[in-house]
């Protein structure tokens, strides 16, 4: 397999108001996952791990604690002199008015980046997708069917609830995209679009700049649904662990997906590691009376109560006595003596009492917001 | 190059050979340390954090995995314009080429590299002990006394005060004498290992020990001696926080479990002053539901099945089903397979525990205590299954079932 040079644009707002509590206040990208990750890690990780050395990520609003959580991009080996992180924050000039209004408005915001860019390709992704993606089997796939652009895809069952920004297409038997329809209907098993596109970046640069003249803005509506009959778009199957993280329940399943290990397995290969911010933490503490089962602790972290089917983020603290179930606490946040906490997820550096008991549902986990004191 | 008031050169380049197997293949500033540090972490961190940019690393014994961990110096924010962090090897002269034959020599042979930045001070460190200390209150002391050398000097019991070099001083902290572990010592004075030099004397003594045909050209043995000899300002600086010697097995394992202790005053959760170390790119740990772990630390990457107390489980670790490891090291990457019983051990990296093997064992079982102590296994040796491995034993070469039957 050749190796394909390819530059990374990811949108790190899409799915903002999906999220509740969760994204006030930060990006989908910056959401906290999985004990010492935020979301954008999984995407911006993929990519490295797929050979892109230069990433454009496009921020919208909010994105102070994404911008903090990037840094130079360090971390992802992306603080290079040339390529390397850029994070792309609303740019107004001229006709363009700063707050984009959809994919293709957003790329129209940043065509010089793209112009700029060295790579052969182009990958487009979100920030919610939990997955471990390798970009360069996705080109090689691209390159052999000829196609102009590809899209990810996964076998999905499809919920009507939070459906609206869910698309799906026919596939053909060679793998060509048929029909496009956005927010569907029927509630069964369909292909499910990932939001993730490869396709040359002189076909990007193309595509935005028509866009922008017949002032188009979906990428979905205006290209996928308008255009599959007339351009060769192809579906890519993405056959290993995808969560997508869509609803505040979709965030609390995927979190507790992470405790079973060939999900661990299949999202962070030794080969392959999902990279984020160091935050140069202590081990994490065990005192005398720790019952912990069945959970995923973080560095940083002091744990002197019982903790089950649970994640710890990093520097939390857990007090003597507390019992923690089914339930994610931030990192930061404090868990006093003797509180009970069942389905619930407690944001970063929340505080909650001695003796205090929250209870939340597994279909309705209670989420507590940043900085809460209970 | 701009002029810099200090810079500190750390001595890195020791074999550390009472660390046995824990430094045949690594120098003892670059041996694990407390979950998820290497030793030489806790004197570059002090240096960052007490506002020090440009360190020189003297390295000549096993320098491989220590150049690779310290590499740009980024993890402890040494990767400057200007200074940085320097990894420093001998390296071959006009005049011909040597090793480092002490610790002076390895500054003297380093003049230029100090010169570059001409420093008003110079501070010595160590790279095998075990502290947090800020090096700017020595340095506000050093310049206090006008002093032309500064020992930070560590209260300790007085019957151990033989095994230290020890620093006899006034009450104002001025030094009159210096003894290598004395017989009958007068204070309990220790000398830690750290020292700041007013650079234009320690250049002085560093040219006058050269050109002295059989010095050991030791800072301990020589230069010390010598500038007391000739009554030169020297100080001792009282510190009074955590401070341990790591260069034996017996205290390096003392000095993990004192991580353990809440008494023990060394915390590494002070946001003001953290323990920078290069970090690998691991998932959190996962604890398992039959799992039981207490009174220990466990870092990313670990898998836990078994149960745990009383220990320091590092990166990447896994201790599987019914194992059972208790007051016990378990350096990176190793394996503690189904059934095996670890105790008072050093397990170093990459190594593998057979199935219900027996590693050490605890002092209240031994019938005959003095052929207890803390057990090591070295950098990638497996333990096949079954195999019981007797306390106090150092073993460097694979060990399978077949081979302890046939014995």
């Amino acid at each position: 397999m050749i190796k394909r040079t390819a530059m990374g644009i990811i949108f790190s707002n899409m799915h903002d108001n999906h999220l509740g509590s969760l994204t006030r206040g930060r990006t989908t990208g910056s959401v906290p996952f999985g004990g010492r990750y935020r979301l954008v890690d999984f995407v911006l990780s993929s990519m490295v791990n797929s050979g892109v050395r230069e990433v454009g990520v496009i921020a919208k609003s909010n994105y102070q604690t994404l911008m903090e959580h990037l840094g130079s991009g360090r971390e992802w080996d992306l603080a290079r002199k040339l390529g390397g992180l850029t994070v792309l924050p609303p740019y107004s000039s001229g006709d363009n008015q700063g707050i984009y209004a959809g994919r293709l408005d957003a790329l129209a915001g940043v065509s010089s980046y793209i112009q700029n860019g060295r790579a052969e390709y182009v990958i487009l992704a979100d920030c919610d997708l939990i997955a471990n993606l390798d970009f360069q089997k996705m080109i090689a796939f691209h390159e052999e069917k000829g196609a102009e652009i590809t899209l990810a895809y996964r076998r999905e069952k499809i919920r009507r609830e939070g459906n609206e920004n869910i698309s799906v297409f026919e596939v053909g038997s060679d793998g060509r995209v048929g029909q496009v329809w956005l927010s569907p209907q029927a509630e069964e098993e369909q292909n499910a679009y990932l939001n993730v596109a490869v396709m040359k970046r002189e076909l990007l640069e193309k595509i935005v700049e028509d866009a922008r003249s017949r002032n188009k803005r979906s990428f979905t509506k205006d290209i996928l649904v308008e255009k599959s009959d007339s351009m060769r778009i192809y579906a890519y199957e993405i056959e290993n662990c995808v969560m997508r993280i869509n609803s505040l329940q979709d965030y609390f399943d995927a979190s507790m997906a992470l405790l079973q290990p060939q999900v661990r397995q299949e999202l962070f290969p030794s080969n392959r590691p999902i990279l984020t911010r160091v935050r140069d933490q202590v081990p994490a503490k065990y005192g005398l009376g720790a019952a912990v089962k069945n959970s995923l602790v973080a560095d940083g972290c002091i744990i002197e109560g019982a903790v089950e089917n649970s994640i710890i983020f990093r520097g939390a603290k857990i007090g003597r006595g507390a019992v923690i179930r089914n339930s994610i606490v931030m990192a930061g946040s404090v868990i006093g003596d003797g509180a009970r906490l069942e389905y619930v997820v407690a944001d970063r550096e929340t505080t909650i009492r001695d003796t205090r008991t929250l209870v939340g549902y597994k279909t309705y986990p209670l989420f507590i917001e940043k900085k809460s004191v209970i | 190059m701009r002029k810099k008031e200090w810079i500190a050169m750390l001595l890195a380049g020791g074999q550390g050979s009472r660390l046995y197997s824990l430094t045949k293949n690594l120098a003892k500033p670059a041996v694990p340390f407390g979950g998820k540090y290497r030793i030489i972490d806790f004197p570059l961190s002090n240096c960052v954090n007490s506002g020090i940019d440009t360190v020189g690393v003297l390295t000549q014994y096993q320098p491989l995995v220590l150049n690779e961990y310290i590499g740009s110096g980024q993890p402890w924010d040494l990767d400057r314009q200007e200074g940085g962090v320097f990894v420093l090897p001998p390296y071959q002269k006009s005049s011909g080429s040597d090793w480092y034959t002490g610790t002076a020599n390895a500054i003297y042979q380093n003049l230029p590299f100090i010169e570059r930045y001409d420093p008003e001070y110079v501070l010595i460190l160590s790279g095998d002990h075990i502290y947090k200390m800020d090096y700017e209150k020595m340095l506000k002391f050093h310049k206090e006394k006008e002093a032309d050398c500064t020992i930070a000097v560590l209260q300790v019991p007085m019957e151990e005060a033989s095994r230290f070099g020890i620093m006899n001083a006034y009450d104002d902290g001025q030094i009159y004498e210096f003894e290598e572990k004395p017989a009958n010592p007068k204070s309990n004075l220790a000398s830690m290992g750290i020292y700041i030099f007013s650079w234009n004397k320690l250049r002085e003594y560093l040219e006058k020990d050269a050109k002295t045909p059989g010095s050991a050209n030791d800072f301990g043995k020589n230069i010390i001696p010598n500038m007391l000899a000739a009554h030169e300002r020297m100080y001792a600086y009282a510190f009074d926080g955590y401070w341990k010697d790591v260069g034996t097995i017996d205290s390096l394992w003392e000095a993990n479990m004192d991580l353990l202790d809440p008494k023990v005053p060394l915390s590494l959760y002070d946001p003001e002053w953290k323990i920078y170390a290069r970090n690998p790119a691991l998932p959190p740990h996962y604890i398992a539901p039959g799992a039981v772990v207490q009174n220990s630390m466990i870092t990313e990457g670990c898998v836990i099945e078994g149960t745990v107390d009383f220990s320091v489980i590092f990166a990447g670790v896994t201790i599987e089903e019914g194992a059972v490891v208790r007051d016990s090291i378990i350096m990176p990457g190793s394996v503690v397979k189904k059934g095996a019983v670890v105790d008072y051990t050093i397990v170093a990296e990459q190594a593998v525990i057979g199935e219900n093997a027996v590693i050490g064992a605890r002092p209240e079982k031994m019938e005959n205590i003095s052929e207890w102590g803390v057990t090591v296994i070295g950098n990638g040796v497996t333990i096949g299954a079954g195999v019981n491995i007797a306390p106090k034993s150092m073993v460097e070469t694979d060990i399978t079932a077949e081979e302890v039957q046939g014995k």
